[in-house]
């Protein structure tokens, strides 16, 4: 008697488990892997979006897209930044929070929120400010006129190699304190005395931070990477606001293009940027899968 | 550690304050000048000028008259307060069920949910507003907030941070007669309150700062949130910087807000996140 009693609690107690995970999970079926399998169905179809028919060849978008040189710059941009973008922030990031971590330090609180303090800044806001910094004649020029580095202003966001640059310098200012967070965060699981011992047997910093501190993070690393190339591929609002794509699709991201094509002005392509917005996804997908492969060996 | 010692370690750290002044600067500094820029004219922004002006209220009028202000600020801030507290319930009731009501099945449904993560946001916005359209949410909070309610990422975090709560206490709670759900809100709320605080905190950034999503779902002029007032303020031909600053300006107090009401609690709730 007792012993079913007992069992039915379990029983209860399971059930109420599977209750408090249901409203997210059918949410997430419904907003995430729903509309998956529904884009790459209308990436199988072409026409405007009313009245949309399966394309002729079927892979017709796709084959389409290969072909689009616009398209074709835009992947090639997207991954100009990533290459150079993550890794720069990543080391900063990591370096930050190991000097951070240090107890003898003075005011590491007040450096910690100054180093946060951009992600409280929306993407459009920075995009905005960074815009008027480098105009032409803006305040970055008039710093440089006035000591001599350059005769008059550059216009650094009207010519592709430098708007570019400032895109990931931008991109560098506004993510490097959101990583140090969970680097920082890393950090605490490490003894302190690790870096004592290291201190005693004259391990440089530089050497205590590669010896240590990186092997150690490992995990960390790994799930800021995918966060950080995830959002990466998806780039959007800066390639909105601080150049508009330009000057000539120099800086545009796929993510912006992919917008264009289905909501810009003109004919809504939701075929076509269903296909492309698909190529992203399966991009997504084999460098997480690569990320989590490199993660796991250490065990 | 004797006074010498101590200063001789402070003058070791020399190097590292002087970077991480450096860095503070560059990281604060696009704040100073959103600030000054707000306060002068378009022609003294627009030429670098750099320090503080007399010209905010005039600012704040031009862009008070030409642009619905009120209207975007309490757009984005229902938006987002709707968001951030059906989101932090709805993630971390799973994150409880997944972790203290752990079995075999659960487990394999959390690695099926976390394949979302690799789901891009642009190649989801054409199917999503389809049906946002079909179903009437298109210029509503629904439309604006269904498909970020629940993320991989949010019920991940809780999940981890779970791992904290200890399982015996629940099991104590059940012997004085608290059922499931009181045992969530009389006892993992309470105890989980710096990891809301963390993930309130991301939510309402990322909800108040969010752009392509409402750029699709809102077509309205009096549903637009702040970022889309601050789009259109700087894609016109001619931009006045003054009033575009001092919209960043009013975009990125309720952010600041939160970070510094909460900072405290925030570093809390990521340190017990990364296990």
């Amino acid at each position: 008697m007792k012993k079913k009693k007992r069992f039915g609690l379990l029983t209860k107690q399971s059930i109420a488990g599977w209750i408090w995970l249901t409203p997210a999970t059918v949410l997430i079926a419904i907003m995430s892997f729903y509309p998956m399998v529904q884009a790459f169905i209308t990436s199988l179809k072409t026409g405007s979006s009313a009245n949309m028919t399966w394309a002729e060849p079927i892979l017709y978008n796709y084959t389409r897209m290969f072909k689009d040189q616009t398209f074709m710059r835009s992947v090639g941009n997207t991954f100009f930044y990533l290459i150079i973008q993550v890794p720069i922030m990543l080391i900063l990031a990591m370096l930050l929070a190991q000097l951070l971590n240090n107890k003898d330090l003075k005011f590491r609180g007040v450096f910690r929120t100054c180093v946060f303090l951009p992600c409280a800044m929306s993407l459009v806001s920075y995009s905005v400010i960074f815009k008027s910094l480098f105009a032409t004649e803006g305040l970055i020029n008039t710093v440089l006129v006035n000591l001599g580095i350059l005769q008059t202003g550059y216009n650094f966001l009207g010519n592709s190699g430098s708007a570019k640059i400032i895109i990931i310098v931008a991109l560098i200012w506004r993510w490097t304190g959101y990583n140090m967070v969970f680097f920082l965060a890393g950090l605490q699981t490490i003894e302190y005395s690790v870096y004592e011992a290291a201190k005693i047997d004259g391990a440089s910093s530089w050497k205590t931070f590669w010896g240590i501190t990186v092997p150690l993070l490992r995990p960390t690393i790994v799930m800021t990477a995918i966060m950080s190339i995830n959002g990466t591929l998806q780039l959007f609002d800066e390639s909105v606001n601080l150049t508009n794509g330009g000057p000539a699709f120099s800086t545009i991201t796929m993510s912006h293009y992919i917008y264009n094509n289905a909501f810009g002005t003109g004919v809504a392509n939701f075929g076509y940027a269903s296909a492309m917005s698909f190529f992203i996804f399966i991009l997504v997908a084999i460098l997480s899968m690569i990320q989590m492969k490199v993660g796991d060996t250490r065990d | 550690m004797t006074k010498k010692n101590k200063s001789a370690v402070q003058r070791r750290l020399i190097p590292t304050y002087i970077f991480l002044t450096i860095v503070a600067f560059i990281s604060v500094f696009p704040f100073y000048w959103m600030i000054s820029a707000a306060t002068n004219t378009s022609l003294d922004v627009a030429r670098g000028r750099i320090i503080p002006g007399t010209y905010f209220i005039q600012n704040f009028t031009n862009l008070v008259t030409q642009q619905n202000l009120w209207g975007a600020m309490w757009n984005s801030l229902f938006y987002t307060v709707v968001q951030t507290v059906l989101a932090l319930f709805i993630c971390s009731l799973a994150g409880f069920g997944f972790e203290l009501y752990h079995t075999k099945g659960k487990d394999i449904l959390f690695s099926i949910l976390l394949l979302a993560m690799m789901v891009p946001g642009v190649a989801t916005m054409i199917p999503l507003f389809k049906m946002m359209a079909s179903a009437g949410f298109l210029n509503s909070v629904w439309g604006f907030i269904l498909p970020s309610i629940a993320t991989p990422f949010l019920v991940m975090f809780f999940r981890q941070n779970s791992r904290n709560f200890p399982p015996e206490t629940m099991e104590a709670a059940r012997m004085d007669g608290l059922s499931e759900i009181g045992i969530y809100f009389r006892m993992y709320m309470p105890m989980m309150k710096s990891t809301y605080a963390a993930a309130g905190v991301i939510t309402f950034m990322n909800t108040w700062n969010s752009y392509l999503w409402p750029k699709v779902v809102l077509t309205s002029t009096d549903a637009q949130t702040m970022p889309m007032l601050i789009a259109n303020l700087s894609s016109g031909y001619l931009i006045d910087y003054g009033v575009l600053m001092t919209a960043v300006l009013f975009c990125s107090l309720p952010t600041m807000i939160v970070f510094f009401v909460l900072q405290k609690q925030f570093t809390e709730g990521m340190t017990g996140a990364v296990k």
